[in-house]
């Protein structure tokens, strides 16, 4: 079965080189039949890739150990779930998930702008150069399929990995990742071949918006796995791996926003082509980081000696992108400039600046260490205060351009206009602060800042929808009218949520603990806490205890149950135990572990958190958001096709 | 094993007649020219680029005018302008009518050869 894996491997790899080598001649020549021949190349590597991606799958489903894979991922008491997670727990199976969602990606991509043939004809050889790489790594350097004499049992797989999240998480996050593939192989394409017009981007508008979402709910279900699975009581330790994810995204968001100056003023071209870049060069940081082995994280537990490749395929990449910008910057300059400071698309720019400021702070934080420890062999870390500085400097001011940007009128707006529209927002921002200082809320700055910016968001977001609404007559016409301006708008709620629960989960949370003998208590945040004592517990590939604890306060009652679990081949876990309390719309966190076995004791952790259910409630709202924004708009794809018809192309995915 | 080669086989054949297949379809072609937008549809591209931004900021300033973002006076200092670079796209796009079409032509075909 491993010869199939590795015979269809090479095939791809065959399929992508001719598709690199004789789609960049035949777009170099203008030849017409070796070009469609390059792109049905590169859609056939897809069936190709997706044959090894199945042998794998099939392999961790028998947990077949003559797979030195299998072997290392895997053993047979592992639930059968788990075990074909495995597939996205290894470097190697990360490596041809990535190779089989690109793959996927291109072929439908280029399918679907098959007739838009002058910038496909580039496209295609962009889109060969990446899944080349990855083709190559997978038969040549890091390959899922070597074999061995089947041992007795497998090395099993990382405990904390052994989660409902982990099934959701890797893939969500490596759709985003591969994603960003689509817009950059359309912007270098669309340079290489001169085709500078907006031809690129409506092409490539909902991969992007689509990758983007995909990234953020990744993001956002690894943070609730991190949250209900790591025991620590937290959802984002700016963790190099987690940065690695959040990096694109924030490159992306720019993208998303500036990309709308282009469509309706013309301007920004170069900024725009740079931004695809950033975005996908941080994505495959990103990859780099997560499978290299150069950073020693909970995520980073796969390493192989991948690193220099990804090194140098990442630093190819990142000059390829700059000349191609810096060779076409006289197609990319346009003639309009921004006709005023107070305007929406200053805004936006503003927006950009922040987003990519903090894009790079965090970059910076990620690479400080590892060039610390090359360069001067020193071991540095850069740790929660560095970050959080950054999140506050550039992050309450994003928040405030939030509810700024849609009460801005588009080119210019006066002052009398702005009094207008910001009075209300304004009004509430104000109202929201007082009352927050005058309830003791001043403890946190950052707290109180994010909340009264929250105010001022969420007024402007519901009187654009007020205001709209009136001048549509209805809201279902409002929204399907305006689609990507009213799904931005609930993706904007989305954040704000999002803010909301940070700001109360982090600046105003409680913790205590407590080492605890049956019988004793521990009071935190208006809770009291009582332990009652352990059970030993038993699962199909572990053993383990759970604590009860029983819970007064606030008018509820209710028992705790937290934990560890002992994983037979793995190791030890700890398992939390969570309540929701429905009037904070925050949880009361647990945590347990053993201090003496036969007396009974255990160290027990609280924390009690306001308002961190929203963080998750945020992700269904974004979600939702995202959708009505991608939704296709009929009269916009008939006025579109209308646009490149003479040139054959349907407008896009 | 032998069964595993032999499927692989089958890949590799069916993907050698699937990427062949646009010179198996037309092995003798009147051209095999890659297509390419002419000069004169490339301008006019841009200018139906800029028509179509021209009239939906008109309708984004109509619609923010009504909503109240912007005043009468901003609306009013606004929309002329706006009115004449939509007028001027829509004219350019029209002179050009008599042009080459979008059509994909090559340079030889263009040149008369």
């Amino acid at each position: 079965m491993a010869d199939l894996g590795r015979s269809a491997l090479l095939i791809a790899f065959g399929l992508i080189a001719y598709a690199l080598i004789a789609g960049s001649y035949a777009a170099w020549k203008r030849r017409r039949r070796l070009a469609l021949s390059a792109q049905n190349a590169l859609i056939a590597a897809f069936p190709a890739v997706l044959i090894a991606a199945l042998v794998l799958l099939l392999a961790l489903g028998r947990r077949d150990l003559t797979f030195v894979y299998v072997w290392q991922h895997t053993s047979h008491k592992l639930p059968l779930g788990y075990a074909l997670s495995a597939f996205w727990g290894g470097q190697e199976g990360s490596l041809l998930l990535w190779l089989l969602v690109l793959t996927g990606y291109a072929g439908l991509a280029v399918w679907l702008n098959r007739r838009s043939r002058e910038l496909m004809a580039w496209v295609v050889p962009v889109f060969a150069l990446i899944a080349g790489f990855f083709a190559f790594m997978l038969c040549f350097v890091s390959s899922p399929f070597h074999m061995q004499p089947a041992p007795a049992d497998g090395q099993g797989m990382v405990p904390s990995l052994q989660n409902p999240y982990m099934l959701a998480h890797p893939p969500l996050l490596y759709l985003g990742y591969v994603g960003l593939a689509v817009p950059f192989a359309f912007a270098m394409g669309a340079l290489l071949s001169g085709r500078t017009d907006e031809r690129w981007i409506v092409a490539t508008r909902r991969w992007t918006l689509a990758a983007w979402t995909f990234l953020g709910v990744g993001q956002l279900i690894g943070a609730h796995w991190a949250y209900v699975e790591i025991g620590w009581g937290g959802y984002y330790a700016w963790d190099p791996v987690e940065n690695a994810a959040l990096m694109p995204w924030l490159a992306a968001t720019a993208f998303l926003h500036s990309v709308m100056i282009q469509e309706k003023r013309g301007m920004l071209k170069v900024w725009n082509m740079v931004l695809v870049a950033l975005a996908f060069n941080l994505s495959l940081f990103g990859t780099f980081l997560t499978r290299s082995g150069v950073i020693d994280s909970i995520h980073s537990f796969a390493k192989s000696p991948i690193g220099g490749w990804f090194l140098a395929f990442l630093g190819l990449m990142i000059v390829f992108s700059i000349v191609l910008i810096y060779w076409r910057l006289p197609l990319l300059r346009t003639k309009t400039r921004l006709e005023s400071l107070v305007s929406r698309e200053a805004t936006f720019l503003y927006n950009n600046l922040l987003l990519v400021a903090l894009a790079l702070t965090i970059l910076w934080g990620v690479l400080y260490p590892i060039l610390s420890e090359a360069v001067r062999g020193e071991t540095r870390s850069v740790s929660k205060p560095y970050y959080d500085f950054f999140l506050h400097t550039f992050g309450l001011p994003l928040l405030l351009l939030m509810g700024i940007g849609p009460l801005v009128a588009w080119r210019r707006a006066s002052l009398r206009s702005l009094g207008k529209t910001f009075l209300i927002p304004f009004a509430a921002a104000v109202m929201t602060g007082v009352a927050l200082l005058a309830l003791g809320f001043g403890s946190s700055w950052p707290g109180l800042l994010a909340y009264t910016f929250a105010a001022f968001v969420a007024a402007s977001i519901v009187l654009e929808f007020v205001r709209g609404r009136r001048a549509a007559g209805s809201l279902t016409r409002l929204v399907s009218r305006n689609r990507r301006r009213y799904g931005g708008y609930i993706v904007h709620a989305a954040v704000l949520l999002l803010a909301i629960g940070i700001a109360g989960s982090s600046a105003y949370q409680t913790v205590r603990q407590r080492v605890l003998r049956p019988g004793q208590s521990v009071e935190a945040a208006g809770y009291t806490l009582t332990y009652l004592g352990s059970n030993g517990i038993r699962g199909p590939n572990y053993t383990g205890f759970r604590s009860a604890v029983a819970v007064s306060g606030h008018g509820e009652r209710f028992t705790l149950h937290p934990g560890m679990n002992n994983y037979a081949i793995e190791g030890p876990a700890t398992e939390a135990s969570i309540y929701h309390d429905p009037r904070s719309i925050g949880d009361v966190f647990t945590s347990a572990q053993v201090v003496n076995a036969n007396r009974g004791t255990i160290d027990l952790k609280v924390e009690v958190k306001p308002l961190i259910n929203l963080i998750w409630v945020a992700g269904f709202v974004f979600v939702a958001g995202a959708l009505i924004a991608m939704w296709p708009d009929a009269v916009e794809q008939k006025r579109l096709a209308a646009r490149y018809a003479a040139g054959a192309v349907p407008a896009g995915l | 094993m032998e069964w595993a080669l032999a499927l692989a086989a089958v890949l590799a054949v069916v993907a050698v007649v699937f990427v062949a297949r646009p010179f198996l379809r037309d092995p003798a072609p009147a051209s095999d020219r890659l297509d390419e937008l002419a000069p004169e549809a490339r301008q006019r591209l841009a200018l139906a680029e800029e028509r179509d931004r021209a009239l939906a900021a008109l309708k984004e300033l109509e619609f923010d005018h009504r909503t109240g973002k912007v005043s009468n006076d901003d609306y009013r200092a606004q929309v002329g302008p706006l009115r004449r670079r939509a007028a001027e796209a829509l004219r350019a796009l029209e002179r050009g009518e008599g042009i080459t079409h979008e059509r994909v032509t090559a340079p030889e075909e263009r040149a008369g050869r």
